[in-house]
Parts: structure tokens; C-alpha cells; sequence
């Protein structure tokens, strides 16, 4: 299936400063192509939080926004450094955030919980020393 | 209540968004934890909070919240208030605690988000 929307956001680790500007835009791109507001709510939380999590945890990675006829998918893939125990990074309340990502409110370890609640479709694979793709997906239809 | 209401309830000043005043607000949710304001709030609802950064206004931006209260007087940058006037917000400032503007507004009929847990997921 062609998707009709696929955008590519670079998200560098630490830049707490620009963290949220890909959601901000996938947001807004998605909201002119009229996607309904319940899904697009999702969609831009869901976001935020995976983009979040590159800044915070990730060695550098990117955010891959497609779209197609059917649904919305979100894509975070990133270089390193691999979640030791993907069971416990699901668990709400779990968290290996620095005390910087605290100071801005963030690190309660709610994020990998929220974007599996809000995604009809989440999946992720780790690696140590490789890297972590998350894959989520929004059902249009 | 409107926005005025709770402007008028907590001495508030108001930051921006002077047109929306007498837009109702219908609930509140209360926390410096922006984590949780992502994974408990689900509607259209007040956000008050302490902690004053740009990702307040962008937390609040993907969750669609039009009004934010920043409570014990904090007052945001104006480069903040520019992202929030843009996104539509009205941003006011109160000098109560967070435990008092939360009080104040309870008790005058504003109620808290409702928080659906894993566990009663999966009974449903």
C-alpha cells in the first residue's frame, strides 16, 4: 500500500529544547488532512512521548510519520543503547530517567504504557548495544 | 464556569488569551508531573500546575487543553506565552497553592478527570 504521507523527523538525543517539535508537526500535518479529533488526540500523545523518549533515552534516532488510506503509522527508530528488560520498561511507574528529564516533569515512567494504550497496534524490539524500534499504528477506518 | 469565573475565584491574573474568557471549562486536572498529564488526561480539561517550561504548553498542546493555570504565582517567559497564545490557550496565573486552587474550584463545582486503570480495561 502507497502511503501518501511519509516525512522522516531526526531527533537528537538531549535536545530537550527542541523535543516535541516532530509531534507538534505531525499534529498539525495530520490535523489538515482532517483526521478526526479522538484519533488525532492519540495520535500527538502517543507521539510525544516516543520522541521524548529518543531525547531522553536514546543515543539519537529518528521519528518516520506514514500515512495511507487505512491508517496512521509511527515509526521510532534509534542507535542505542538498547532496553535491558523491555518487560519492566512496560511497567507504569518504571523509569531510568536522569534528573534532567525529571526537572521538566517527565521520566515518571508512564511513557512506553501510554503510547501502548493509545495506539491500536504497538510493537517493539530492543538490542543492546544496537538500538530500539517501536512501531505503533492508527486505525483510520 | 467559565475561565472568568476562575479568574475572579483565584485572584487571578490573566496571561493570555484575554478573548476566550467566557469559555466553559468543565474539569480540572492538577500536577507538576506533565508524564501524567499525558497518560491520565483524556478530554478537553483545565491543566493546573506549578512547573513552569515550554513543555507545559506543548504537553497541553497534543492533549488539546485550552486553558492552563500556573498556581504559588509562577509566571511563564514570554517566549512561552507566544507558543501558548498561538496554540489558542488562555494562561493565567494565581498566587494560591496548587492545594488551594484546586479547592477553591472543587468546591464551586469543577470536577476532576476520571481515571480508567488498566485493571478495569481488562474486566470491561
Amino acid at each position: 500500500m502507497s502511503a501518501f504521507i511519509h516525512t522522516v523527523y531526526p531527533v537528537a538525543s538531549g535536545d530537550y529544547t527542541r523535543a516535541g517539535e516532530a509531534s507538534a508537526d505531525i499534529k498539525r500535518k495530520l490535523k489538515q488532512l482532517g483526521v478526526a479529533s479522538m484519533v488525532l488526540r492519540r495520535v500527538a500523545v502517543a507521539s510525544y512521548e516516543v520522541e521524548l523518549n529518543l531525547v531522553i533515552h536514546s543515543m539519537g534516532g529518528e521519528l518516520i510519520l506514514e500515512v495511507d488510506e487505512k491508517g496512521i503509522s509511527l515509526t521510532s527508530q534509534d542507535v542505542g543503547p538498547g532496553i535491558p528488560d523491555i518487560s519492566m520498561a512496560m511497567k507504569e511507574g518504571y523509569s531510568t530517567a536522569n534528573e534532567e528529564a525529571r526537572s521538566l516533569g517527565f521520566g515518571a515512567g508512564m511513557g512506553l504504557p501510554n503510547m501502548k494504550r493509545n495506539a491500536d497496534g504497538f510493537e517493539i524490539d530492543s538490542e543492546l548495544g544496537k538500538g530500539t524500534r517501536i512501531s505503533m499504528r492508527f486505525n483510520l477506518v | 464556569m467559565t475561565i472568568q469565573d476562575m479568574v475572579d475565584l483565584l485572584r487571578a491574573k490573566v496571561l493570555c488569551g484575554e478573548d476566550k474568557l467566557e469559555t466553559p471549562v468543565f474539569s480540572a486536572f492538577c500536577s507538576d508531573l506533565m508524564s501524567d498529564v499525558l497518560a491520565f488526561v483524556s478530554d478537553r480539561t483545565v491543566l493546573i500546575t506549578g512547573l513552569v517550561n515550554p513543555h507545559v504548553i506543548r504537553t497541553a498542546d497534543m492533549l488539546d487543553l485550552k486553558c492552563i493555570v500556573f498556581c504559588r504565582g509562577k509566571v511563564p517567559t514570554a517566549a512561552i506565552l507566544e507558543d501558548a497564545k498561538d496554540l489558542g490557550m488562555t494562561v493565567i496565573s494565581t498566587r494560591e497553592t496548587a492545594f488551594t486552587t484546586c479547592g477553591r474550584l472543587y468546591e464551586t463545582g469543577l470536577k476532576g478527570v476520571s481515571i480508567t486503570w488498566p485493571q478495569e480495561d481488562k474486566q470491561t
